[in-house]
């Protein structure tokens, strides 16, 4: 499988009126030709601002103070605003969070639509809107020939979010990075958008970055997860190996917060205790160890490396060190890896 | 992967960490709001400047009897339109030279001023100190504007909160009052209530605040249908506290910062209307001295004498920008986000 | 929209028939005759000319003639400049108030707009901080002292322009300019704070997701978005430039009705009063109705939804 993208050591920091908030602190992940990648984790944890790195759309006061994005071998933080132009909205595009303020108030969605198209590609205005009419077609917005003239307050959060989509794809980009692009959706929605997205997926064959904190959703559309702690990324592997044999007492945390058929929605994230460690002095040691049950010295004085867990699966917990002792995780998490047995006695994979 | 890094067995004890013990204590100490409001207009240069140099007129005004060198209103004819002059410095402009016939003439000697007399911004077409005016003009101008603001206060502060409160049948009347009178330019209500009422301070202050009022009253409106809906009023609602409670224990300390912040604007308004007025005429009559007045005396004769119009100009301007200045602040300082 | 738009002109003419009913019987509560300060008449000539201007019937009658002149566009007859109809003295000089307020609308608003677009595009930089300065005094520094100084500086120092005549293009220049400040910095001022909220707002950032360099993004999508706002203040604008006309007027020797108004107060002329109150009203309110359907037009979410709704 090819990496299109492989972030490496990635730093990011802001400037701000109290001080440096080091948002970012050395991410490193990849993306693989076709897949979806999830990354997750709770609000602050610097998912937006990692993605949004990616396509140096970021606020003026931050800085990238380390790292590496290779986009096909080049360092897109190499490249000049020019080249960064060209990339965007054409290579690498994204989906926001929030519909209702994504669009342009002010211009016919038919406009919004085709500016992508002439803005990279040597189409008349004519053809653009037709192109703008396929795709909008395409993502599901009814009778689109009329609709085009329409402005954005005349639409639904739910069609408003298709047609932030049918921009992101008008030009069938490589990669589609998608910002918790179902967050302020209402639940029927958020599961239309998300075939939506799966369905273009197919069609176009393009790769996903999808943010969320709500791991219910990456289920459904990922192949691999990325979870994301304080600015570092805590454990990564493919979705059944995060699923059902997660190794990082954060993402133990996650898991058992989630609403299962048998509980109530009340108490999602919530549930894991404490609030993340404030960024303009990170901890020393792991930042989770605040908030860890299982947190032992070592996690207050050194941060824990990355531990192999299989090929595809690695976690940066001490735990999984050979001294570490053998912890009881929660029983949700022990129910999961029961099944895991069960899956991998099941399949070879 | 990183290698492994060699780790002593006895750190990796469990610590058995208590839920309880989440790390507040890492953030940054939290700040009361006013603590934080007034940090953040401390460290706003400008605002801070603008802040001092508004403090040092409004202590010259206050202390006018004895800062100014001569009494303003005392006439001294034998020695009108005399140049500034500061001692004996010999600052040009400041020198008590002046152009006479081409040839440069000491002015005081002319008028056979004795040795030690010298007014320093020079005196105006009757003989007065023009320093000595200046100081007490100013002193009026910020009369007038604090009182305005004060009676725009009493007008708009209820007004506002009684329709803002109230709503439906008694807000809709209270807008369309607001309506008609929004609707007459300010200028024009000022100038009808001058016309009616006798020239003067007080009436420049009623005509003042009768115009200003509006804009307070409808800030005060937006903000209290907003707060009206919090939870700790409602709460005191549902608790029976009486109206007159909740107005002064809970709405009015939320409006301080629309209060303040739109006091700030409403200042410069009066002092510009001031100043007016005056210069039209209409507003403070003579003798005494405003900054409106300072100002139509020194226009007509600043061909000759320009420096009789600077100073008032300059001290006009200085007090309009400050305020406005220091209400930018004052505002940015309250709600962080609407800067930057 | 023409339901609204009727509605709004109802409502203007109940406006100006409340301001012009006060206005009327707060000149009726001045004390002592308006003719008090002319050549001292003997009590018959000045029953004549009481009688001569109505003023001798009851209060009550005076009023329903005023209106009712006032429906036919009768504003009433000026006590000075030989009696002429308060309506052809302002239509005399309506022209060079006219021009020297639309050329500092203009002026000022156009200015106004490039530099707080500048100042938002240019944010925290000493461009800002200079755009900012500039509009900080163009607001600050009341028209008439503008106006003294730049007639002390460019007119009678360096007699670049006519220190006080009125007469051909030229001589409207200074006068703009001291009216134009205010609507310059105000202008500004707004401008630079909406578009400092649209540069950071979400389909600026989807915009330039999409490719848009900076400079498109700012004249495709920031631009259109904040000037749209900045329609709402030309009706507060166009007051505050009525109000500076009065005295930059009087300065600079124009005549035009700002003009007239000061002298009408110097000369205690109450119907001249009277009727440039109710006319500055009208121009007011008529300003404000034409901002508001000019918004309506180009604000799309406003032109398209619910036009009856305020
Ligand atoms: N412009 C900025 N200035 C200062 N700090 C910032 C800025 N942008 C982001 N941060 C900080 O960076 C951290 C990561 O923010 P980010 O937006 O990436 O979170 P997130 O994981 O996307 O959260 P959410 O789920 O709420 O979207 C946060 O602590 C945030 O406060
Ligand atoms: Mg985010």
């Amino acid at each position: 499988m090819e990496k299109i993208l492989d972030v490496k050591n990635l730093n990011v920091d802001f400037s701000t009126y109290n001080g440096t908030v080091h948002a970012i602190r050395g991410v490193d992940f990849h993306l693989n030709s076709g897949e979806t990648l999830a990354i997750v984790g709770e609000s602050g944890s610097g998912k937006s601002v990692t993605v949004r790195t990616v396509l140096q759309l970021m606020a003026k006061n931050s800085k990238i103070s380390k790292g590496e994005i290779l986009y096909h071998d080049e360092d897109l933080l190499k490249k000049s605003e020019k080249e960064m132009d060209d990339i965007r909205g054409n290579k690498i595009s994204m989906i926001f969070q929030d519909p209702m303020t994504s669009l342009d108030p002010t211009m016919t969605i038919g406009k919004q639509v085709a500016e992508p198209l002439l803005i990279h590609n040597k189409v008349s205005k004519s053809d653009a809107l037709k192109r703008a009419e396929e795709v909008l077609r395409l993502v599901g917005i009814p009778n689109p020939k009329a609709r085009m003239k329409d402005y954005p307050h005349q639409f639904s959060g739910g069609q408003r979010q298709r047609i932030v989509i049918a921009i992101a794809i008008v030009n069938y980009p490589e990669i589609l990075i998608a910002d918790e692009p179902t967050t302020a959706l209402d639940v029927t929605v958020q599961a239309q958008i998300i075939d939506l997205l799966k369905e273009l997926q197919q069609k176009i064959g393009t790769s996903i970055i999808f943010i969320t904190h709500d791991l219910g959703v990456v289920a459904g559309i990922a192949d691999r997860v990325a979870v994301m702690y304080a600015g570092k990324l805590v454990e990564y592997g493919n979705v059944d190996e995060i699923f059902y044999n997660p190794q990082h007492p954060y993402t133990w945390g996650l898991l058992d917060s989630m609403p299962t058929l048998d509980t109530d929605d009340q108490n999602r994230l919530n549930s894991i205790p404490g609030t993340p460690p404030n960024l303009l002095n990170p901890p020393k040691g792991d930042a989770f160890a605040p908030r860890n049950a299982y947190a032992m010295e070592i996690d207050e004085e050194e941060q824990p490396p990355f531990f192999k867990v299989s090929k595809t699966h690695y976690a940066a917990t001490w735990l999984l060190h050979p001294d570490a002792p053998k912890v009881e995780p929660p029983k949700s998490i022990q129910e999961r890896f029961e099944k895991y047995q069960e899956m991998l006695g099941g399949s070879v994979k | 992967m990183e290698q492994v890094p060699k780790i002593p067995k006895e750190k990796f004890k469990l610590l058995h960490k208590k839920d309880d013990q989440a790390q507040e204590s890492l953030g940054t100490p939290s700040l009361t709001y006013l603590q934080d409001v007034k940090r953040r207009l401390f460290s706003n240069k400008v605002a801070t400047v603008c802040l001092i140099l508004l403090g040092i007129m409004v202590l010259i005004s206050v202390f006018a009897p004895v800062v100014a060198p001569h009494n303003p209103n005392t006439q001294r004819v034998e020695y009108s339109n005399l140049p500034p002059k500061i001692g004996n410095l010999d600052i040009p402009g400041f020198n008590g030279m002046q152009n006479m016939d081409g040839k440069s003439v000491d002015a005081y000697k002319e008028v056979g001023a004795p040795k030690g007399t010298y007014y320093i911004l020079g005196t105006d077409y009757l003989g007065r100190d023009l320093l000595s005016r200046i100081i007490y003009g100013t002193r009026l101008s910020l009369i007038v504007a604090v009182l305005a603001t004060l009676v725009d206060l009493i007008i708009g502060l209820p007004y506002g909160i009684v329709s803002g409160w109230k709503g439906g049948k008694v807000d809709t009347f209270l807008q369309r009052i607001i309506e008609i009178v929004s609707s007459v330019p300010n200028l024009v209500v000022v100038i009808l209530m001058m016309i009616i009422l006798k020239p003067g301070l007080v009436s420049i202050v009623i005509a003042i605040a009768l115009t200003d009022w509006v804009t307070m009253a409808r800030l005060i409106r937006a903000q209290t249908f907003q707060l009206k809906e919090q939870e700790y009023i409602l709460a005191a609602r549902t608790l029976g506290e009486s109206s007159t409670k909740i107005a002064t224990k809970h709405l009015i300390p939320n409006l301080s910062s629309t209060i303040i912040i739109q006091t700030m604007f409403t200042i410069p308004n009066a002092i510009f209307f001031e100043a007016f007025l005056s210069f039209i005429g209409i507003g403070i009559p003579a003798p005494n001295a405003s900054l409106g007045t300072l100002l139509s005396d020194g226009q007509k004769a600043f061909r000759f004498l320009p420096y009789q119009m600077w100073a008032p100009a300059l001290i006009l301007s200085i007090i309009m920008i400050a305020t406005n200045l220091l209400g930018d602040g004052l505002r940015d300082a309250f709600d962080p986000q609407s800067s930057d | 929209m023409t339901k609204y738009i009727l509605r709004r002109i109802l409502y203007l003419f109940l406006t100006l028939f409340i301001i012009a009913s006060i206005t009327f019987f707060l000149m009726k509560m001045l004390p002592g005759t308006p003719f008090t300060n002319q050549n001292r008449l003997s009590p018959e000539q000045l029953a004549i000319v009481k009688a001569q201007y109505g003023l001798d019937q009851p209060v009550f009658i005076q009023y329903l003639r005023y209106m009712g002149g006032l429906f036919q566009g009768n504003l009433g007859t000026s006590f000075q400049f030989n009696n002429e109809p308060v309506t052809q003295l302002i239509g005399q000089r309506l022209a060079p108030s006219m021009q020297i307020g639309a050329q500092a609308m203009i002026v000022g608003t156009v200015l106004g707009i490039l530099l707080g677009a500048v100042a938002a595009i240019r944010k925290n930089t000493w461009v800002d901080t200079l755009a900012t300065f500039i509009s900080i005094l163009g607001l600050s520094i009341p028209s008439f002292v503008l106006a003294v100084l730049l007639q002390f500086y460019l007119a009678y120092k360096w007699q670049i322009y006519p220190v006080a005549l009125w007469d051909n293009f030229q001589s409207s220049v200074l006068p703009t300019l001291a009216l134009a400040a205010l609507p310059l910095g105000n202008v500004a001022r707004f401008m630079r704070t909406e578009m400092v909220d649209v540069m950071s707002s979400d389909y600026i950032e989807l915009a330039k997701s999409k490719g848009n360099s900076n400079w498109q993004v700012v004249t495709k999508h920031a631009l259109r978005n904040s000037l749209i706002p900045v329609v709402t203040i030309i009706g507060p604008m166009a007051v505050s430039v009525m109000t500076g006309s009065m005295v930059v007027e009087n300065i600079f020797s124009i005549p035009g009705i700002g003009e007239q108004f000061v002298k009408s107060i110097t000369t205690n002329d109450y119907p001249t009063i009277m009727g440039l109150t109710i006319f500055y009203s009208f121009l007011l309110v008529l300003v404000i109705l034409i901002v508001d359907i000019l918004y309506g037009l180009i604000d799309p979410r406003i032109r398209l939804g619910n036009g009856g709704k305020e």
